[in-house]
């Protein structure tokens, strides 16, 4: 495991989100309500990135059917999508938001 | 409702398996029966004219849920039977196999057909689309090189229609109206739609309808209304649905282009329910009644009536939304529009990016995107609050549509100074 810099903190505000390829893996990288969050940006549902989606209410929604996956858990939260997409660890560090990547697994 | 209760749900596509699925999630533990007249587990739709027709998806990717599913919830499920008859003061249901159904709540989500185009020979060639055995036959017909007519110019036809051009047939489309997507958008929204059609090669005849499909023993073209004969190895009809009111209907049910329900999903007879296609239903933000085909409603409004069912009292009330894909365009629209509003765009629709606003008094009561999901999402809020908005700010590319939405629907929620 290894920290991995993503992204300038001050790049985003609240409810906002991008997407990040590191390391082999797709991830969307967000901030809501001060904190920043890491999950996998492939929607598990059918094909979307969810970094063309939008962040509300600490859930992050996918932009082709509106399923939406909590930040914090992952976890679904409702139809059409049932699996949950990764979520990892995150930090601030010097300005930087880092998220902590298995090595090997890519 | 307790668990002595049984609930029966006719019509097991994506509203009866998403209605049934929520009776669960809300923790009732009757019975619940799921009744439906194809053979197939229940499957969504959207990707019928897309992924799984091109065969990049399999049928398998469009189930609701696997089977197990269904076990596991004690769903009982009886496909590949109709119901034959409702017997609303008896409250049980008669099915094609001859047996009656008791249920003290019962849930109709019987879905649409496709209109059927008068006249129309059954003629081997001639396709319409509506289900899975619909979709694996004109799969088959779809072979590169051959020549497709599609008659209707809306989003199904619009759909066939770029699948096939993808797959190397040629095709044309016919539309009766003078444009495309004349139930579903306005002309302003059609008119990008139609120029992507033919920029891809897409032979286009609009505002002349088909007279006649020729052929002896198989289809071999379409005759226009000025005689031009378009030669054709398939022809799809993709004219519009129908909703599946008649069962309820000869019970007595009141019907208006769909089933009338309340804003709960209450039909007009005592403990018999309705959601999805089928509906003619209030919209408390539209401030009027509409029937709804689309996966949102099928899926939202079963899941809203399940919990209406069981007790919770909650109007089913969403902005309606629909998407389509064609060739390299997501085309997403939130709202209701007239075929003669105004729309006034974020971006130019001609370069494949852009989103379209259309308002009345002042409120938003429409967007649509091409390929802008995400930031097309920010547009319902608008709509949801009807708040007054600035029409020049949202169309100004650089001016964020996030901090438009939050300023506006802020303002909107904020108590009178």
């Amino acid at each position: 495991m290894a920290w991995h810099p993503v992204v300038e903190a001050e790049g985003l505000s609240d409810d906002e989100v991008v997407g990040v390829k590191i390391a082999g893996k797709d991830l969307a990288v967000c901030r809501a309500g001060g904190e920043y969050f890491a999950l996998g940006n492939v929607c598990t549902h059918q094909f979307a990135l969810l970094s063309d989606g939008v962040v509300e209410d600490g859930c992050i929604e996918c932009p082709i059917h509106q399923g939406r996956f909590d930040l914090r858990t992952g976890e679904p939260k409702g139809p059409p999508v049932t699996k949950p997409v990764v979520v990892y660890k995150v930090k601030v560090e010097d300005g930087r938001v880092m998220v902590e990547l298995d090595e090997g697994a890519s | 409702m307790n668990p002595g209760h049984q609930v029966v749900i006719i019509g097991a596509a994506q509203a009866g398996a998403r209605c049934a699925e929520a009776l669960r999630a809300e923790g009732f533990a009757g019975r619940v029966v799921l009744v439906g007249d194809e053979k197939a587990l229940p499957y969504e739709r959207p990707a019928l004219s897309k992924g799984v027709l091109l065969g990049e998806a399999p049928a398998e990717s469009t189930l609701v849920h696997p089977r197990g599913f269904y076990d596991e919830k004690s769903i009982e499920l009886r496909l590949g039977l109709r119901a034959e008859a409702i017997a609303p003061s008896a409250q049980r249901v008669l099915l094609s196999d001859g047996t009656w159904l008791a249920y003290d709540r019962l849930v109709l989500t019987t879905g649409s057909r496709v209109r059927p185009l008068p006249g129309a020979p059954d003629l081997p060639g001639v396709h319409m689309l509506r289900t899975l055995d619909d979709c694996a036959a004109l799969a088959r017909a779809l072979v590169p090189g051959a020549r497709l007519v599609v008659i209707g110019g809306g989003f199904i036809g619009l759909e066939v229609a770029a699948s096939a051009t993808r797959r190397g047939l040629s095709v044309a489309v016919v539309e009766r109206q003078p444009s495309l997507l004349e139930r579903a958008a306005p002309r302003a929204v059609a008119d990008p739609v139609e120029r992507l059609h033919r920029r891809s090669g897409v032979d286009m005849h609009l505002g002349i309808g088909a007279a006649r499909i020729l052929g002896q023993s198989r289809v071999s073209g379409v005759e226009l209304q000025d005689g031009t004969v378009l030669p054709a190895n398939v022809v799809v009809i993709g004219i519009g649905i129908v909703p599946n009111t008649e069962l309820a209907e000869a019970a007595g049910a009141q019907s208006e282009d769909g089933l009338v329900v309340d804003a709960f999903g209450r039909t007009t007879l005592a403990n018999v329910w309705a959601a999805g296609d089928v509906t003619s239903h209030p919209n408390p933000i539209l401030r009027k009644r509409v029937r709804l085909e689309s996966w949102q409603n099928a899926q939202n409004q079963a899941i809203a009536v399940a919990r209406n069912l069981l007790g919770q009292e909650r109007a089913y009330a969403e902005v309606p939304w629909f998407w389509s894909d064609q060739f390299d365009a997501n085309i997403q629209m939130y709202g209701l529009a007239q075929p003669g509003d105004d729309v006034a765009w974020r971006g130019d629709p001609a370069g494949g990016k852009a989103i379209g606003f259309a308002f009345a008094g002042g409120r938003l009561t429409f967007a649509v995107g091409f390929n802008m999901g995400g930031e097309l999402r920010l547009a319902r809020k608008l709509i949801e609050t009807g708040a007054q908005v600035d029409a020049a700010a949202l169309c100004d590319p650089a001016r964020k549509l996030k901090d438009i939405v939050t300023g506006v629907t802020a303002a909107a929620v904020a108590p009178a100074a």
